[in-house]
């Protein structure tokens, strides 16, 4: 399960929507519950997308925005706990190319959340979130909760 | 040279849980198979079979990539950090973004 603090929402939303039509990236800072399968984020961090050719169906989060969020997270005690991306005109449900690009990453281990937002016609449509395990995605609840340590 | 190799969330499994580890080496290289001696199996996740980069990992010394230095040869100082960091990517089916521009015009 996914939980967001409602400011987590309304900022991904903000940075989804405007990105539009191009896809936008970025990472969830949290905490794990490990026991209880659960991450509970505590803001969102956008980050580049470095596929400009090709931004209006594919995204490569820049790896120096990646170090430079991972630091401020362990600044904050808190951990990376997920990757949020767009789909512009588009469901909410993860691709092959997004299968195979977390396989690498991940390889037979259970990812961490995996958060999709449909951006239809620039407007925020639906938003799902997808853990990978052993290969595929199986998709997870999401609720909206202030974030408390 | 004494230096902290950075594991990244999808790493911790191999590193019993560790967000760094303090290794020994002269070189990025050298680094990591200092970090294989404390985490097996971790180098595989970094290296392929030939000791080079996995194309969708990348490793900082401090804040630049050893791609943009002497790869896996960089030289390391004393309290240099290497960071494994994931490249994050994805995106819609092959086609998708073709196919909606034609239907907008």
């Amino acid at each position: 399960m996914l939980i967001l603090d409602p400011e987590v929402d309304r900022a991904m939303r903000e940075h989804t929507e405007s990105g539009y039509p191009r896809e936008v990236c970025g990472l969830l800072l949290g905490l794990i519950e490990f026991g209880s399968n659960r991450r509970r984020v505590a803001a969102s961090r956008p980050a580049a997308n470095l596929n400009l050719e090709r931004a209006a169906d594919r995204y490569e989060l820049n790896p120096a925005d990646y170090l430079r969020i991972e630091q401020e997270a362990r600044s904050r005690e808190m951990e990376v706990v997920g990757v949020y991306h767009s789909h512009p005109d588009h469901p909410s449900r993860p691709s092959e190319t997004d299968r195979l690009r977390a396989e690498e990453i991940w390889q037979t281990s259970d990812s961490w959340s995996y958060l999709i937002l449909e951006v239809a016609s620039g407007r925020l449509a639906s938003r799902r979130s997808w853990v990978l395990r052993q290969g595929v995605f199986a998709e997870e609840d999401v609720q909206i909760l202030p974030f408390r340590r | 040279m004494a230096v902290t190799v950075k594991i990244p969330t999808p790493l911790r499994p191999l590193s019993r849980g560790k967000d760094s580890v303090q290794v020994a080496g002269a070189t990025a290289r050298e680094a990591l198979e200092g970090l294989e001696r404390e985490c097996p199996g971790i180098r595989a996740r970094v290296c392929d079979e030939k000791g080079e980069m996995r194309r969708f990992v990348n490793l900082f010394l401090n804040d630049e990539e050893v791609r943009h230095l002497q790869g896996l040869d960089t030289p390391l100082k004393d309290g240099d950090i290497l960071s494994i960091v994931p490249a994050i990517a994805g995106g819609m089916e092959a086609g998708l973004a073709e196919s909606r521009r034609g239907r907008n015009g």
